[in-house]
């Protein structure tokens, strides 16, 4: 039944994701543009199209904006939209709705890594914070939900929320006591409190063929994802090998989330907030959410990182804290209505 | 009469454990007395080396994370049985990172000197305790409805989530010192360990515990089915107000003078429980010893371990609770 409604409206979506998905993208370019010409040094439109397209060292705007600007807001985008997407596959995978990185221990458990990183490779490279961010993460998501799921029932959203908050508590637990033996806790600090200000070029050259891989991995596997997102049964009788591919959902959530933890350290709620948004959007196709979130959480991290290095200039608000002003009331209303946005 | 032998045996057990707990901790550490030389100075025999020890540095701390954890245990007890949520805990809840939120407040407006603030502080974080109960209650209550526990720990775990936020948001401009003031904070260490904390944590106690231990059978009733409770005569409403902001004001208290400490509250009522079964009679001193003897043991491990510098009780604590949580979780 639910399962014919969704094809009957996939045919009239199509259009309708499609416009969806290019003003996604014109908004993208567009606050891209904004975010570079807003802050300390005023900028202008023309210069910002004059620096990157015929770019010339001598000019002071120019170098700001290639060595500053432009890689900062390339990096709120992709840690936009690895979080939005991230989110996405997991609200589909586990059909609930409250899922978000930040709330399952992906967090905590990169930031642990990271901690001992610190702790007995202080001078580690970007390489290694990434890998160790992924390993922290993957095993932070592990154990939520392997324990969400050794029970049957599977994972209701209170037993993941739960566990989620429970293995946080834990891996920030030991995260800390390291920190604070080791005298880094504001070093991690600073890192956890989440921000894209340090966003160079090397770093996004590490980052930008893993994150296009994942995303583009992850659109192929919408199709995938829109079966499991009606049930595990369902999926089951529709001919889904469901095992290998909630495998292959799960180690994409691992590779976006990862790396957005690795370049922005905890925003949590955008990978909440963006799936809800797309859903409304252009329905419960995941071939179509996917995309749309991917471009719409680029959008609202660029916004919301160019509010963080505006609202209290010169000093820097963590980004995290901006998201969050708005996706905690977001995240209530959601608990309010029992995971329905309508 | 079973029960009540049963009840004795636990006590005494708990009140033992208690007693053997604060030996070791007084042998144990960087400036010890054995268990001999406690005897002798708690008899007055004591030299002025061994006074200092024990009255000033030793016995104070003690003393604050033997009522901090009677606060917590008691707390989280209530919470459990208000809320017919076996997994309610005031850290869970969130009523730690509204406290710790005020403590940043306060840190960032008002002085960096951790000297002059040591006493104005705890009132703080009580304030931010509260103010985040009253929050987690408003925002999860629905008009006609009874709360949900489902619903308020969700809105517990987004609620702390953004007062988190907002805590680190606002530790970004800190000072080094401040901001390992707030670590450390954040992370529980009795950081309250001399006679005035002592004595800001005693009237706290004194009289919410037993207003709490004399509502025992009010709690049975109210653990049980609503409806149960009404016909009984119980008067929910009021009944539940009561409870909740006693619960609230002694997290509250506990947390400000021994910083973010969780997983007490949930641990100390569960195996009260599991010794003397679910009469809030019997299993509320129990749970009360228990939780003393998890923060004081914690405290002590986390002094020892990792000399010198020691690593905060609410990171040992959440060590052993975050597991104990899970399993709970996966069983029930």
């Amino acid at each position: 039944m639910e399962v014919k409604k969704e094809n009957r409206g996939h045919a009239s979506l199509r259009p309708a994701g499609m416009a969806v998905l290019a003003a996604g993208m014109v908004l993208l370019v567009a606050s891209i543009a904004a975010a570079i010409s807003a802050g300390a040094a005023d900028i202008q439109f023309s210069a910002v199209w004059r620096a990157v397209f015929h770019y010339e060292p001598a000019r002071e705007a120019d170098r700001i904006i290639m060595s500053l600007r432009l890689p900062r807001e390339l990096g709120a985008a992709v840690v936009g939209a690895t979080l939005a997407v991230s989110g996405a596959i997991m609200q589909g995978m586990t059909r609930n709705p409250l899922a978000d990185p930040g709330l399952l221990g992906l967090n905590a458990g990169a930031s642990l890594g990271l901690a001992c990183l610190f702790a007995f490779f202080p001078h580690a490279s970007f390489g290694a914070k990434m890998l160790f961010s992924f390993i922290g993460a993957a095993a932070g998501a592990g154990i939520v939900f392997g324990l969400g799921s050794l029970k049957k029932g599977g994972l209701t959203p209170l037993r993941l929320t739960l566990a989620g908050a429970a293995v946080s508590a834990l891996l920030t637990s030991l995260g800390e006591g390291i920190a604070l033996y080791f005298k880094l806790s504001q070093d991690l600090a600073f890192w956890s409190a989440g921000g894209v200000s340090g966003t160079t070029w090397p770093q996004l050259e590490l980052v930008l063929p893993v994150t296009a891989a994942g995303l583009f991995l992850a659109v192929l596997m919408g199709k995938g994802l829109t079966v499991l997102s009606f049930g595990e049964e369902t999926a089951k009788g529709l001919g889904q090998r469901t095992f290998a591919v909630k495998t292959v959902l799960l180690l994409i959530v691992l590779i976006l989330a990862g790396t957005a933890v690795s370049l922005a350290g905890q925003v949590a709620f955008a990978g909440l907030m963006v799936p809800h948004l797309a859903r409304s959007l252009v329905g419960a196709d995941y071939r179509w959410i996917l995309p749309c979130s991917a471009v719409f959480g680029a959008v609202l991290l660029v916004l919301a990182d160019t509010a963080a290095r505006t609202i209290n200039a010169p000093y820097e608000t963590p980004v995290g804290a901006v998201v969050s002003l708005v996706g905690v009331p977001f995240f209530l209303y959601l608990a309010r209505r029992g995971g329905k946005l309508r | 009469m079973k029960k009540r032998w049963e009840f004795y045996f636990a006590f005494s057990g708990a009140a033992l454990l208690l007693a053997a707990v604060f030996i070791a901790g007084m042998a144990s550490g960087y400036i010890s007395l054995s268990p001999g030389r406690l005897l002798a100075t708690l008899a007055g025999r004591g030299t002025d080396a061994e006074n200092l020890i024990l009255y000033e540095f030793r016995l104070p701390r003690m003393l604050v994370a033997f009522f901090a954890g009677i606060g917590f245990a008691v707390s989280g007890a209530v919470l459990q049985s208000m809320t017919h949520n076996p997994l309610a805990d005031p850290g869970i809840l969130g009523i730690n990172s509204g406290a710790g939120l005020m403590v940043a407040v306060f840190i960032s407006f008002f002085t960096s000197e951790p000297s002059s603030f040591l006493y104005i502080l705890p009132v703080f974080a009580l304030l931010g305790g509260i103010a985040a109960a009253v929050l987690i209650y408003v925002l999860s209550f629905k008009k006609g409805e009874r709360i949900q526990p489902e619903r308020m720990v969700l809105t517990g775990a987004g609620l702390s989530s953004a007062f988190s936020g907002a805590m680190i948001a606002l530790a970004s401009h800190f000072n080094r010192d401040q901001y390992d003031f707030i670590a450390r904070w954040l992370a529980g260490t009795i950081w309250g360990d001399d006679w005035a904390f002592v004595l800001a944590l005693l009237p706290w106690i004194a009289v919410l515990v037993p207003v709490v231990f004399f509502r025992s059978n009010t709690l049975d009733v109210l653990s049980l089915h609503e409806h149960a409770a009404v016909g009984l005569g119980v008067h929910i409403g009021r009944e539940n107000l009561l409870l909740g902001f006693t619960a609230a004001a002694l997290a509250s208290v506990s947390v400000s003078v021994t910083g973010g400490i969780g997983f007490i509250g949930l641990m100390a009522p569960h195996i009260a429980k599991r010794l003397v079964g679910p009469r809030h009679r019997f299993f509320l001193p129990v749970a009360a010893l228990l939780g003393a003897v998890l923060l004081l043991g914690a405290d002590t491990i986390g002094r020892v371990i990792l000399d010198p510098s020691g690593i905060p009780a609410g990171i040992v604590v959440t060590v052993i609770g975050a597991p104990y949580f899970l399993y709970l979780m996966v069983k029930n």
